[in-house]
C-alpha cells in the first residue's frame, strides 16, 4: 500500500519509433526492475509479431520503485503505448488510467502526425504533460529546433523538455525526477469507500485464463473477494492479484491509484469489458466510471479457414484474441464458396494484418482473407438505410436509390520537397484539400478523403513516395454520397465474392485493370488458359488473361530419385493447402488481399 | 469394389509386372561437374581391392534375400564407373552368376565418361560380360563442355563413341540441352547431328540446376547467365520430340528415346515401379519380401558405406513402404512412360482409387487419355507431369 502522494501513472505516448519501448526499458534498468540478465531491448514488445515488426501492438503497464533525489520512495506505474495509427485506441485507453504523459519526441525528425494526435488525447484525458527530447545522440538530432517546433505546433511550453538518449541513457535520471516533481499523483482516492476499479484491459492468458488489468480508483482489492462488473453484471471470485515488473508479481491488496492485475475463474470472454467498472458484489459503489469511448471497425473483412474442417479451432482463436483487443469486433458469416467464416472488423489494415498473422502462428490455423471493406450507407428507394459491410451483399441496383462512404480527415506532415507527391497522392485518391500551413520546412496538409481509398494501402505509398518521411494520421468525419459501384471479378468466367469490392464510378477501370495484373501474378498458372476479368453489374471493363502452364516435368527421374520426387509432391501438397479451389482454379490465400494493394 | 484380400494377393506378385534388376553404385570421378547433384566424389586414392570385397560381400547379403528370383539387369551407375578395374567389374559379375538365375537377356549397362583413358577399357568390359554402355557426352561443342566443367572434348568423345560403338551391342549416350546461351535452334542442330551419329538410344535432359551444386550457388547470386527463359526451354523439349520422331527415334520416357526393342531395360524396371536391389554408396532399392514392398537406403558416405559394409551390411534404412509411399511412387515412376499405370495394380498398391474428379479433368484438358484399365498421358500431358501426378493422387 502506497499513499497516493506517493504514486505516479503516466503513459509514454508518442509517434511510430520515436523511441517509447526503449525509453521504457531505461526507466525499467535504472530502477533495477529487472535484472541485468534479464534485460533486452524492447523488453515490453513480447509478442513474437511485435519483436519481428519492431513495433508496439499491444500496451504494458509496469510497475517500478523509484527513489527520488529528496530522499523519498516512489510506486511508478508506466504504461508503453503503440505508436501506429491504427492503435491509437490502446493509447486513448491506457490514458484514462492515469494522470500522466512522457511525451517522446525524436529530436531528429520533429513533430509528426502522431505526436500531435497524441497531444489532443492527452489533453482530453486531462493530462500533465512532459515533453522528452529523444535521440540527442543522434548527429542529426536538433533539440533546440524541435523545441521551437513544439512550442509553435503544439502550442505545450517546451522550455524545460527533458533532453535524452533512450539508447545510450543520457538524461534518464532527469526523466525520473520529473515524472516525481511534475506529473500529479493520483487526484483522488478514498481507501475507505466501496471498492471502484476501472477495467482497463483484459486478455487471455493460455496458464491462468483471463487477465484483467485494473485501476483502482477508490477501496480496496484484495484476493479472494468476490467482485461485480458493473455494466455485465459478471461476478466473479479473484483467484490472484499482482502487478507487473513486467512479470507478474503477487500482491496481498491493491489500494486506490495502484495499477495492477486479477484473475478469476472467468470463462465468458465477453464479460470483461474494457471501460467496465468494477466493484464488490456485496456493498458496491453506487455510481459507475464514466467508461471509454468505444473503438469503431473502419476496415471489415471474411475470414475463412482454408481448412473448413478447422473452423471451430478458429471460432476459439478469434474469441480470445477479440478479448485481448477491445477494438477487434467479429460476426459469423457464412458464403458459398468458402463455407462458415467470420466477418470480422479492424483500425486499420495493419491491425487485420496482425490478427491475421497472430492467428495463423498462435492457433496454426491456415485463412483466406477476402477482400477488405469499409462500411457503405446504403439509401433504398423505399427509405430504408442499409449498412453494407461486405460487397457480396450489395443489394439489387433497381431498390437502391443511392449510397453514401465514409470520409476522414488526415492531417499529414511532410517536408517541403516532398510536398508535390503527396498532394498528387491525395489527389488520385480522391481527396479535397482542406489546409496547407508550414511549420518550418515542414508542411502540414489537411485532406478531407473517402477512407477506401485509404484503408488498404495509402500509408504504404504515402512512405514510398517520401521515402519514409511524411507521417499521418486521420479521424473519421463522417458520410457522404458518391458514385459508388460494386466491381466484380470473374476468375474463368466464375465470379470470386471474395475478391469484390466498392469503388468509385471514375476510378473502377483503373482498380479494375491494376487488379486483373495483380491476380495474373499471385494465381499459379494451371493446365489451362485462365481469363481473369473485372466487371460492374454484367459489363467487363478490364481483362486479362493468365496462360497455360507450358511445362513443369522433371527431366531425370531413376530409381534413387523416388524419394527425393516424393519430397516436391509433399511440398507441392502444402502449397496447395494454401490455396482455395474456385471452380477448377486455385487461389492462394494471400492473393485476396494483395490483389486490392495498388502500386499506383 | 474388390476385396481386401484379392488386392493382397495381387500385391504378392506385384514385382514381377516389373522385373528385378540390380543397380550398383561406383561414387568417384575425376572431376566434379558445377551441374551434378549425385552422389560423387574426388577421391585421390581408392583401394578398389577393398571395395571389391565390399561389394561382394553385400552382393551376397542381399542375394540371400532375393534367392528365387530371375534377374532381368545390372546396372552400372554413378559417378564414373568407367573408372573401376575391369577386374574389379569381372570380379562383381562373376559374383552375381554365382548368385542369380539370370535372364537369358541379361542387360548389363556400365556408365562411361567419354574420355581416351575410359576408351581404353572398353574391351575388357565387354570381356567381363557389360553389354550395353551409356555415355556421358552432355555437349556436342567445346565451348558448352567446358561451361558444363567436362574434362573431355568432343574429339574425344567421338573416338570413346566409335571405340565402343564397335565394342558393345548397344551403346546410349546422354546430352544436356537448355545450357547457358542455347537458342532453341542451336540445339535442334546440335540434336541433329546427334541422331545422324547412328545411336539406337539417347536421354535428353533438360538441365535442371539444383541446390547445392556449383551451378546453384551461381544460379541464387545471379550470375549464371543467359539461360534459356521457360518458354525457349518448353520450345526445345517441343523441337526434341519432333526431330526425334523424324529419326524414328520416339519418346518412351519423359527424357528417353529408343529405336523400337532398343530401350533401357533397366530403367524400364523403376519405371514400371518394379523390384531393385541397390548396392553401393547411398543407392536405394525397392525389394518386395514377406508380400510387402519395402525401400532400402544404403550410407551415403562412400567410406562410411565401405566400412559397413566390410561390417556386413551397407544399408543404412530398411523399411516397409506405406500404401500412399507407394500410390506416390508407382505414379510419380508409372505416368513417366508411354505405358502409363495399369488401374487395378494402382489400387492394389495404394489401397484406393485414383482421383476421379481429377482424372475427369485431365480427361477433359486433354492431359491424359484412359482405357478402363490403363492410364497414360498425352504429349501434352507430359509436358505438365508434375501437375497432372498431382491431380491424380487420391485425396486421402
Ligand atoms: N540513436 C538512437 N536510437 C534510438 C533511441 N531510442 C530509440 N532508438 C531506436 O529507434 C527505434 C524505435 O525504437 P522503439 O523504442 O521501438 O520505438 P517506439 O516508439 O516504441 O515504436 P512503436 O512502439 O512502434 O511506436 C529502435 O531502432 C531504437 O533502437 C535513441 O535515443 N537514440
Ligand atoms: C548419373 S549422371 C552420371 C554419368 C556420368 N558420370 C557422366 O557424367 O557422364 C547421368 C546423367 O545425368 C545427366 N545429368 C546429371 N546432372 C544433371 C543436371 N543437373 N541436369 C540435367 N541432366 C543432368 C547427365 O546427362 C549425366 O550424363
Ligand atoms: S556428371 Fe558424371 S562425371 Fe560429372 S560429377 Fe556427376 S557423376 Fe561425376
Ligand atoms: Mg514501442
Amino acid at each position: 500500500m502506497t499513499d497516493l502522494a506517493h504514486i505516479r501513472n503516466f503513459a509514454i505516448v508518442a509517434h511510430i519509433d520515436h523511441g517509447k519501448s526503449t525509453l521504457a526499458d531505461r526507466l525499467i534498468q535504472s530502477t533495477n526492475t529487472v535484472s541485468e540478465r534479464d534485460m533486452k531491448a524492447q523488453l515490453l514488445d513480447s509478442m513474437d509479431i511485435e519483436r519481428e515488426r519492431g513495433i508496439t501492438i499491444k500496451a504494458n503497464t509496469v510497475r517500478i520503485d523509484y527513489v527520488a533525489k529528496d530522499g523519498e520512495h516512489y510506486v511508478l506505474n508506466l504504461i508503453d503505448t503503440p505508436g501506429h495509427v491504427d492503435f491509437a485506441y490502446e493509447v486513448s485507453r491506457s490514458m484514462r488510467a492515469v494522470e500522466g504523459s512522457l511525451l517522446v519526441v525524436d529530436a531528429s525528425q520533429g513533430v509528426e502526425a502522431q505526436t500531435l494526435a497524441n497531444v489532443y488525447t492527452a489533453i482530453e484525458a486531462d493530462h500533465e504533460i512532459v515533453p522528452v527530447l529523444n535521440k540527442v545522440d543522434l548527429p542529426a538530432a536538433e533539440p533546440e529546433r524541435v523545441a521551437e517546433q513544439i512550442e509553435d505546433v503544439i502550442g505545450i511550453d517546451a522550455s524545460d523538455a527533458c533532453l535524452i538518449s533512450a539508447k545510450t541513457g543520457v538524461g534518464i535520471p532527469d526523466v525520473l525526477e520529473a515524472i516525481v516533481k511534475r506529473l500529479p499523483p493520483p487526484h483522488s482516492g478514498d481507501r475507505n469507500a466501496p471498492l471502484k476499479a476501472m477495467l482497463v484491459d483484459s486478455w487471455y492468458d493460455s496458464y491462468l485464463g483471463v487477465v484483467v488489468l485494473v485501476r483502482i480508483m477508490d477501496g480496496v482489492l484484495k484476493k479472494g473477494d468476490n467482485i461485480k462488473m458493473m455494466q455485465t453484471g459478471a461476478k466473479y471470485g479473484v483467484d490472484r492479484i499482482g502487478v507487473f515488473r513486467p512479470a507478474m508479481q503477487p500482491v496481498d491488496e491493491l489500494g486506490p491509484g495502484e495499477i495492477g492485475f486479477l484473475t478469476g475463474s472467468i470463462k465468458q470472454v465477453r464479460d470483461t469489458k474494457v471501460g467496465d467498472t468494477i466493484t464488490h458484489e456485496k456493498k458496491g459503489c453506487e455510481k459507475p466510471l464514466p467508461g471509454f469511448k468505444p473503438s469503431v471497425p473502419v476496415v471489415f473483412c471474411g475470414l475463412f479457414p482454408v481448412d473448413s474442417a478447422e473452423f471451430e479451432d478458429l471460432r476459439d482463436a478469434i474469441e480470445k484474441l477479440a478479448l485481448n483487443d477491445a477494438s477487434f469486433s467479429f460476426e459469423m458469416e457464412t458464403s458459398a464458396a468458402l463455407g462458415f467464416g467470420f466477418r470480422c472488423g479492424f483500425l486499420g489494415l495493419l491491425h487485420l494484418e496482425v490478427i491475421r498473422d497472430r492467428i495463423e502462428r498462435e492457433y496454426d490455423i491456415d485463412l483466406i482473407t477476402t477482400a477488405p471493406s469499409v462500411i457503405y450507407h446504403i439509401f433504398m428507394k423505399d427509405g430504408t438505410k442499409v449498412e453494407l459491410h461486405n460487397p457480396a451483399d450489395m443489394p439489387d441496383l433497381s431498390k437502391v436509390d443511392h449510397l453514401e462512404e465514409p470520409r476522414i480527415k488526415a492531417t499529414i506532415l511532410v517536408p517541403d520537397e516532398y510536398l508535390g507527391d503527396v498532394l498528387k497522392l491525395c489527389q488520385d485518391r480522391r481527396g479535397i484539400q482542406e489546409d496547407l500551413t508550414y511549420a518550418g520546412s515542414r508542411a502540414m496538409v489537411v485532406y478531407d478523403l473517402p477512407l477506401n481509398e485509404v484503408v488498404f494501402d495509402f500509408y504504404d505509398r504515402l512512405k514510398s513516395v517520401t521515402k519514409g518521411y511524411a507521417s499521418f494520421d486521420y479521424q473519421m468525419t463522417g458520410y457522404r454520397e458518391d458514385h459508388l459501384v460494386k466491381m466484380q471479378i470473374l476468375v474463368n468466367d466464375e465470379p470470386v465474392d471474395a475478391l469484390s469490392t466498392m469503388v468509385h464510378r471514375d476510378r473502377a477501370e483503373m482498380r479494375g485493370r491494376a487488379m486483373c495484373e495483380k491476380l495474373k501474378d499471385l494465381i499459379p498458372r494451371h493446365m489451362f488458359k485462365i481469363p481473369i476479368q473485372a466487371a460492374i453489374g454484367g459489363k467487363v471493363i478490364a481483362r486479362e488473361t493468365l496462360s497455360a502452364l507450358r511445362k513443369d516435368v522433371t527431366a531425370k527421374c531413376y530409381g534413387g530419385d523416388a524419394t527425393r520426387k516424393k519430397k516436391l509432391l509433399e511440398k507441392q501438397k502444402a502449397g496447395k493447402k494454401k490455396m482455395r479451389q474456385f471452380g477448377k482454379v486455385e487461389i492462394p490465400q494471400e492473393a485476396f488481399i494483395s490483389a486490392l494493394k495498388m502500386d499506383d | 469394389m474388390r476385396s481386401a484380400n484379392s488386392w493382397q494377393a495381387a500385391l504378392i506378385e506385384d514385382w514381377r509386372n516389373g522385373g528385378f534388376g540390380l543397380y550398383l553404385h561406383w561414387p568417384f570421378c575425376e572431376a566434379k561437374c558445377p551441374y551434378c547433384d549425385f552422389n560423387s566424389h574426388v577421391s585421390r586414392q581408392i583401394d578398389q581391392t577393398a571395395w571389391q570385397v565390399a561389394y561382394l560381400s553385400e552382393i551376397e547379403r542381399v542375394g540371400a534375400l532375393t534367392k528365387d528370383r530371375v534377374l532381368n539387369s545390372v546396372f552400372f551407375g554413378g559417378g564414373t564407373p568407367s573408372l573401376m578395374n575391369p577386374d574389379l567389374v569381372d570380379a562383381i559379375l562373376e559374383k552375381i552368376r554365382d548368385t542369380w538365375t539370370l535372364a537369358n537377356d541379361l542387360e548389363v549397362t556400365l556408365e562411361a565418361n567419354p574420355g581416351s583413358v575410359e576408351a581404353g577399357r572398353f574391351k575388357a568390359y565387354s570381356e567381363a560380360g557389360v553389354n550395353r554402355v551409356s555415355m556421358g557426352f552432355q555437349a556436342l561443342n567445346n565451348r558448352d563442355l567446358r561451361r558444363l566443367g567436362r574434362i573431355h572434348t568432343v574429339e574425344e568423345g567421338r573416338r570413346a563413341f566409335d571405340i565402343a560403338r564397335s565394342t558393345f551391342k548397344r551403346v546410349s549416350f546422354d546430352l544436356i540441352y537448355a545450357r547457358q546461351e542455347q537458342a532453341p535452334e542451336d540445339w535442334r542442330a546440335e540434336l541433329t547431328e546427334a541422331l545422324n551419329m547412328a545411336v539406337d538410344h539417347l536421354s535428353l535432359y533438360q538441365l535442371t540446376i539444383e541446390q547445392g551444386t556449383a551451378f546453384g550457388d551461381r544460379y541464387n547470386a545471379g550470375k549464371l547467365r543467359d539461360l534459356p527463359n521457360d518458354d525457349a526451354a518448353a520450345e526445345m523439349y517441343e523441337i526434341t520430340q519432333e526431330v526425334c520422331d523424324a529419326f524414328g527415334m520416339p519418346a518412351y520416357e519423359v527424357s528417353n528415346h529408343a529405336r523400337p526393342d532398343a530401350e533401357s531395360r533397366h530403367n524400364m524396371i523403376y519405371w514400371r515401379y518394379g523390384d531393385y536391389a541397390g548396392i553401393g554408396p547411398g543407392a536405394h532399392g525397392r525389394l518386395t519380401l514377406n508380400g510387402k514392398k519395402h525401400a532400402t537406403e544404403a550410407f551415403r558416405q562412400p567410406n562410411l558405406w565401405l566400412e559397413r559394409a566390410l561390417g556386413g551390411n551397407g544399408d543404412s534404412v530398411v523399411g516397409a513402404l506405406t500404401p500412399q509411399d507407394m500410390a506416390g511412387e508407382y505414379l510419380i515412376m508409372g505416368m513417366r512412360i508411354n505405358d502409363g499405370i495399369d488401374v487395378t495394380r494402382f489400387e492394389a498398391l495404394a489401397g484406393q482409387s485414383i482421383n476421379q474428379d481429377g482424372l475427369r479433368d485431365l480427361l477433359d484438358w486433354g492431359m491424359v487419355t484412359a482405357t478402363p484399365n490403363e492410364i497414360s498421358t498425352t504429349r501434352a500431358g507430359r509436358m505438365v507431369l508434375n501437375a497432372v501426378i498431382e491431380k491424380l493422387m487420391p485425396d486421402q
